[in-house]
């Protein structure tokens, strides 16, 4: 007996068992883990997790992994903080922040990673691969390297130097491609087509990689004492970790873990890459772009493989989505840093701007107990955050140049 | 000489991931009634939903995503080489 019954077809309904594959033979559709909901119900309390371990492997009831021999480099269990002071700059009575800079690679994709990574070894996969935006990819060459398990990561070339540095430490195969994410993507998708014993994380194993995010919402609800905000406001890029975050929710609701109510779920993405946002914004189908430009790197995906699923979690819930310039992004970076305390890069940028955006357009009351995922980390793209800087100027260690210093840089304001 | 690969998810239609298909220049449109004649019903039922290629289908020509190009109408042209893939991929 296990929660695990197999895959389904999220279109035709068509059935499949827990194996490695992410499409329908039948109609092409997107697989879905295929929980038993009974068997779920009896075995999970909010005891048990409240017993269970720091990190995201305290929702393993939750999660579609058989046994406790998880990869582990300690994904979640992160602080969600009550940002009373960013709240008052915009206005909002209750914001919390869930600070996802804090991860062990530092960003959210550890949580995913370590669930398909897990199922992967589960699988007996001969390696691991992933198309990243840059994220991912040290999540997963951090991973397999925890395995044991060889990795073939697919990256854009053109994204930041800090985030080629981290993942190249862990020493996977790095596949730099000319163009964009989605150009990295398609190839992946063909290698990991013709190599059925590897588990690429997002392609292949993508039904139960998804899976890892819906911890967002459970470590979210557990530190607000077993309830649900009133709205949420999560990054797109393949609009993957929104649609996981409300079905997290979801079924905390359907298992009577919290009450059951509507939440208001909304998006950003960056003004250059925007098919998502746009879609919500126009009431139209998601219209894959080629051309991408922004700095929020992290989020540029022209193709989204969850758009349309992403786009209808949007509107059904009566949220909205948001799509900030690159330069209010820059400026939402350092309203987050110089508030709360916490450094996020731009796609946490483009987060906090479209909170900014939505609370403007009244999309967000201020008496909505609203909670914001900030999923990156600053240190990643100092690249593209040093020219917005003021690099300090050198003084002689003089009591008198410091004073100098001090009135330039203090009395003067 | 167009060649044409395929998803494993075709397997159990086409039997092969890979085939050639000899129509000179020509359409995206007409490489699939091609395909559709050698691999017979099933096969178009699993890319096609009222005429127009299901949403989780991508097709690309030469690593361009039809819906980037001319759709069906895509021009193809010898050598080019035709891939079909699922769309719910990456991210
Ligand atoms: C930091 C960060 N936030 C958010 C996202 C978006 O996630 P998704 O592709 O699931 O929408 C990414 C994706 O790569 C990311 O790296
Ligand atoms: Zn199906």
């Amino acid at each position: 007996m296990s929660h695990v019954i197999g895959l389904k077809c999220r279109e035709c309904g068509a059935e499949y068992p827990a194996n490695i594959q992410n499409t329908c033979y039948e109609c092409f559709g997107p697989l879905e883990v295929n929980y038993d909901w009974e068997y779920i119900r009896e075995h999970i309390s909010k005891e048990k997790i409240e017993k269970g371990p720091n990190s995201i492997w305290r929702y393993a009831d939750l999660l579609p992994v058989e046994g406790t021999d998880y990869v582990d480099l300690g994904a979640g269990f992160n602080k969600l903080h009550h940002a009373k002071n960013l709240g008052k700059v915009l206005g909002l009575k209750e914001l919390y922040i869930l600070d996802e800079s804090v991860n062990p690679t530092n960003s959210f994709k550890d949580r995913v990673t370590s669930v398909a990574v897990t199922k992967a070894r589960e699988f007996g996969a001969t390696a691991i691969g992933c198309a990243s935006t840059g994220n991912l990819a040290s999540a997963v060459a951090a991973h397999g390297a925890k395995a044991g398990l060889p990795a073939y990561i697919f990256i854009p070339s053109s994204i930041e130097l800090g985030k080629i540095t981290q993942m190249s430490a862990y020493d996977p195969n790095i596949i730099a491609v000319e163009g964009t994410y989605d150009d990295a993507n398609r190839l992946a998708s063909e290698v990991a087509d013709m190599h059925p014993d590897w588990a690429f994380v997002n392609i292949t194993v993508r039904p139960y990689y998804t899976e890892g995010s819906k911890t967002l919402a459970f470590e979210t609800a557990e530190q607000l004492g077993w309830e649900a905000p009133d709205h949420f406001v999560a990054p797109l890029a393949s609009g993957a970790l929104l649609c996981s975050i409300k079905r997290g929710y979801d079924e905390l609701a359907k298992l009577g873990l919290i009450e059951s109510k509507d939440i208001k779920v909304s998006g950003s993405q960056p003004l250059g890459c925007s098919p998502i946002s746009c879609a919500v914004r126009e009431d139209k189908e998601v219209i894959p772009i080629r051309e991408l430009n922004t700095i929020a790197h992290s989020l540029a995906i022209g193709n989204p493989a969850d758009g349309y699923y992403a786009k209808n979690v949007i509107l059904d819930s009566g949220g909205y989505a948001a799509s900030p310039t690159d330069e209010e992004i820059i400026d939402a970076i350092f309203l987050l840093a110089r508030t709360e305390g916490i450094f996020t890069e731009p796609a946490g940028g483009t987060t906090v701007a479209g909170l900014k955006k939505l609370v403007e357009e009244g999309r967000i009351d201020p008496d909505e107990r609203t909670v914001v995922y900030v999923t990156g980390n600053g240190l990643k793209a100092q690249d593209t955050l040093i020219k917005h800087i003021k690099i300090p100027q050198a003084i002689k260690p003089t009591f008198g140049e410091f004073e100098k210093q001090y009135e330039q840089l203090v009395v003067a304001q | 000489m167009v060649k044409v690969r395929f998803s494993s998810a075709l397997n159990s239609v086409t039997g092969t991931r890979e085939t050639i298909v000899e129509l000179g220049d020509t359409t995206v449109k007409s490489v699939f009634g091609e395909l559709v004649n050698k691999f017979g019903a099933e096969f178009e039922k699993r890319i096609f939903e009222n005429g127009e290629v299901r949403r989780f289908v991508n097709v690309y020509v030469n690593g361009d995503d039809i819906r980037h190009l001319d759709g069906l109408d895509t021009p193809v042209t010898d050598s080019d080489e035709i891939s079909i893939l699922p769309a719910v991929s990456g991210g």
